[in-house]
């Protein structure tokens, strides 16, 4: 102990390390590990039973699919956003970039309410859609929907800092000897938000893997057609399948920690790459 | 940026134009619904939703799990913020990672995990009924899981900003003879209010706002373990759809002025 | 502020509320489609001078017996379906001899499933036979979890029985066709007529005939048609005090009286008001034009009772995971 406090100048160490500890694994790890300790109970073949039913891969197929769908349509419209706001000046610039974390204010819930409303045969957008062949509202596109919406501030707030950050100088350099617009953005910016684009994009994955609240309002639920991971595990709950829950959760927590890990590498990648500019 | 006066390229006008179009459709347009369908049979109806015994129930359980919630996070929060970046030591990198995983983990998995640890059939749930105390289906499991999945987002602003700002003036004020709480209380505090502020505002609406986990969990008791979310989600099963709007404009109004607070906390952090 | 939050506190119930001598809210756990029923229920206990405050729980029958068995503090159940009561005496929440505790082996009321079609009856859907045919969708919910569904299947077997002479293998693929033809199994009954109402799904809901009358009530007449098939099945809704839960809230008494209310004249008469039928018989004569005649099977009749029913058909490898894969 002795030692330990010759290392660490300031005080608080016992302290906030004791609360931490205590409040991690009461609040988190205690409930995780629940959940293992019930995998682990089950059995190798129980456990590959569930996981790679039918039904799971299809539930499984349907919310990776959405849910890169949803990413890339982000990845474009947060990339759009963040430059406009960071790029050009113009009245209500303010009240967009407020407007931009409004997924994240709005509870899923409401979201989900929200979307079928405005999609339905009768709703504001869904009576000009429907005729023209779009149908939304219990279909693939209508999850799509609900995840791009409860993500969109993921990728804007990850390269707006960034793209603040490009200087101004690099791209009038770029400029006045000759290059074109598209080739200043191909050439000097691209490259550098990139790594923060792409942190971006893996944080609007993995929140829209999990969705749920946004998505059960729209998604019709059909087994092997609208069904998503997070309803199929409540559907197993609600069967009293207990196994078939932890199973499924455990996919997804597992999907989780591969994204994190993910999200860490990139951003190392980006500091890296920050350090290496400068 | 201000320096530039200059006509705007045909580029810049069609991304502007398409970037404010855009959020209009996606982002205003929602809101804008709400307020009219909740309204779309009066104001006197409108109030009468709101005022219904099981909806203002909701409410104010939402409310009281919201003040709950946010001091236990920032206490947290700061807790491990200054564990993580004001002392080298190993399983540092796991504290940071395991106060994140809520963040990144389906509010399903959530509320699941809870149900195995202290449900009647759970590790600890039949320990716990053998003493009496009952956790599942009450309040106190609607709190349990709002803490688990907001655990990460006052400690996700202060770790950035105190690995930033380094601890110098921290070990200043100590050597001038300032105490522990001293130190925290006119160095430290003062310098990370606002992100403080900040994580407190979202986690306030995540608070509120979180469905999947609480659903597990809460039994959905009209008039007692209803939170708003559940309550609208209920009414809207219940073909009142108009009442499930007015709920919903509860929620989206404190999203409105949760994002207010957050830009003008934004505008005043960059000053 | 502490004093307010600790206030606060006490009054959501998080503090163990077992202290308390005489409890002034009671918890009923019921049936999905049974919301409008308990709200005009409750309504016209406290009009009868009751001061107790019913709260309402409403999901999946079977889904709420396994809530309670892991800790929901449900005073009183009130089912559809006298399978989920038995999970709670297994579960040792309910006593043994709940049925004989009220009247009319404790179902206060009773109805049967029926269909709902669109308007016009465009598939032209007038018996169980018609549900199983090429390109007609049926939506029920999911007999794993909900009383509502395992009716619908009870239901269907009992008029197979009748059709195919007892065959086995006809019936089983009888059924094998209907439950192919369902293209979801929402949880719970009310989520199973929004999936047909309001997301449009399916050509047919089979749901119980006093969500079906509901239903067209609140929808409009216009837009949909009830239909009664030549036979159904019997289900009798069944209520019980959860023993576990008064216990240990000293609420047996305010459980009790509550119960009781819905075998009197006026409980019967709000529920009769909301489609459902009653075994009062003034009260079932006052409301004889609303329902008509019907050809209902029992559980005896069809099946041998109850836990026969249990044993062979809803048991895990049962005859219903025969026809009802879900994987």
């Amino acid at each position: 102990m002795a030692s330990r406090r010759s290392k660490h100048l300031l005080p608080g160490f016992g302290l906030t390390l004791g609360v931490s500890m205590l409040y991690l694994t009461i609040i988190i790890v205690l409930p995780l590990l629940a959940m293992l300790l019930k995998v682990g109970g089950m059995g190798w073949p129980e456990f590959w039973r569930i996981v790679a039913s039918n039904r799971s891969l299809a539930a499984y197929r349907i919310t990776f699919s959405s849910a890169l769908a949803a990413t890339v349509f982000n990845g474009f419209f947060g990339l759009l956003l963040a430059w406009v706001l960071t790029r050009y000046s113009f009245p209500g610039k303010r009240l967009l970039d407020a407007l931009v974390d409004l997924p994240f204010a709005l509870p899923t819930a409401v979201a989900g309410l929200v979307l079928v409303t405005l999609f339905a045969q009768t709703g504001w957008y869904g009576q000009l859609l429907e005729p023209i062949g779009f149908k939304v509202n219990y279909t693939q596109l209508g999850i799509i929907i609900a995840m791009s919406f409860t993500s969109i501030p993921f990728v804007v707030r990850t390269i707006q800092p960034v793209l603040e950050d490009v200087e101004a100088g690099y791209e009038e350099a770029a400029k006045t000897l000759g290059a074109t617009g598209w080739q200043v953005f191909a050439r000097v910016i691209w490259p550098t938000i990139l790594p923060a684009f792409m942190t971006g994009c893996v944080l609007s994955f993995a929140r829209s893997l999990g969705e749920f609240g946004a998505v059960v309002f729209i998604a019709g639920n059909l087994p092997g057609l609208t069904e998503i991971v997070s309803l199929l595990i409540f559907i197993r709950l609600d069967e009293y399948s207990y196994e078939g829950a932890a199973a499924l959760a455990f996919v997804l927590l597992l999907a989780a920690f591969l994204t994190l890990l993910a999200t860490n590498t990139l951003q190392s990648w980006q500091v890296r790459y920050a350090d290496r500019s400068t | 940026m201000t320096t530039r006066v200059h006509t705007r390229s045909p580029a810049e006008i069609t991304l502007i134009g398409l970037a404010v179009v855009l959020s209009a459709l996606i982002l205003v347009v929602p809101i804008a619904l709400i307020f009219a369908y909740a309204l779309r049979e009066g104001v006197g109806v409108y109030f009468a939703n709101i005022l219904e015994r099981t909806t203002l129930h909701a409410i104010g359980l939402t409310v009281l799990t919201a003040v709950i919630v946010v001091p236990i996070n920032i206490v947290i929060g700061i807790c491990v913020a200054w564990l993580a970046t004001r002392f080298r030591f190993r399983g540092r990198q796991l504290v940071i990672t395991v106060i994140e995983l809520p963040a990144a983990v389906s509010p399903i998995v959530a509320g699941v995990v809870y149900l195995f640890l202290y449900g009647g059939q759970g590790l600890l749930g039949p320990v716990l009924q053998g003493m009496g105390i009952q956790l599942m289906f009450t309040v106190t499991a609607i709190i349990l899981v709002s803490l688990f999945v907001t655990a990460p987002f006052v400690a996700r602003e202060l770790i950035p900003l105190m690995q930033q700002q380094g601890t110098e003036d921290e070990e200043a004020a100590l050597s001038l003879g300032a105490n522990g709480w001293q130190m925290f209380r006119f160095v430290t505090l003062p310098n990370i209010r606002w992100a403080i502020v900040y994580g407190a505002v979202l986690t306030n609406a995540r608070v509120m706002g979180e469905f999947g986990a609480v659903s597990v969990v809460s039994g959905s008791i009209r008039g007692q373990t209803n939170t708003l979310p559940l309550q609208i989600s209920q009414l809207f099963n219940d073909f009142n759809v108009t009442g499930a709007f007015a709920a919903s404009s509860t929620l989206a109004l404190i999203a409105v002025v949760t994002l207010i607070l957050k830009s003008t906390l934004e505008s005043r952090g960059w000053q | 502020m502490n004093k307010f939050l600790a206030t606060a506190i006490l009054a959501f119930g998080l503090g163990t509320p077992a202290a308390f001598a005489q409890p002034t809210d009671i918890l009923n756990a019921s049936y999905d489609i049974a919301r409008e029923l308990f709200e005009a229920e409750n309504a016209a206990y406290a009009a009868s001078g009751a001061t107790v405050t019913v709260n309402q729980s409403h999901a999946g029958t079977s889904t709420q017996a396994r809530a309670i068995l892991e800790g929901l503090a449900a005073d009183v159940v009130t089912f559809n379906q006298v399978t989920d009561i038995d999970k709670l005496v297994e579960g040792g929440a309910v006593s043994a001899d709940w049925a004989t505790q009220f009247p009319n082996n404790a179902a206060p009321f009773y109805s049967f499933p029926a269909f709902l079609v669109r308007a016009g009856n465009p598939k032209g859907i007038s018996d169980w036979g018609d549900l199983a045919a090429d390109g007609v969708q049926v939506i029920f919910p999911n007999p794993k979890t909900s009383g509502n569904g395992r009716y619908t299947y009870l239901a269907a077997r009992a008029w197979a029985t009748e059709e195919y002479a007892g065959d086995e293998a006809q019936i089983e693929a009888f059924l094998t066709k209907l439950f192919n033809n369902v293209p979801v199994f929402e949880t719970g009954g009310r989520a199973a007529t929004t999936a047909f109402a309001e997301r449009q799904l399916g050509d047919v809901l089979v749901t119980f005939e006093a969500e079906v009358l509901a239903v067209r009530k609140q929808l409009g007449a216009d837009k949909y048609e009830a239909v009664i098939p030549s036979v159904s099945f019997l289900s009798e809704f069944p209520v019980a005090i959860v023993d576990k839960v008064v216990d240990s809230r000293g609420s047996r008494e305010v459980a009790k009286a509550y119960l009781d209310f819905l075998f009197t004249p006026e409980g019967q008469e709000v529920a009769a008001a909301n489609f459902h039928r009653v075994n009062d018989e003034t009260v079932a004569a006052a409301h004889a034009a609303d329902f008509p005649a019907v050809r209902l099977v029992t559980v005896e009749d069809a099946f041998g009772g109850w836990e026969k029913v249990s044993e062979e058909h809803f048991a895990d490898g049962g005859l219903l995971d025969k026809v009802f894969l879900n994987q």
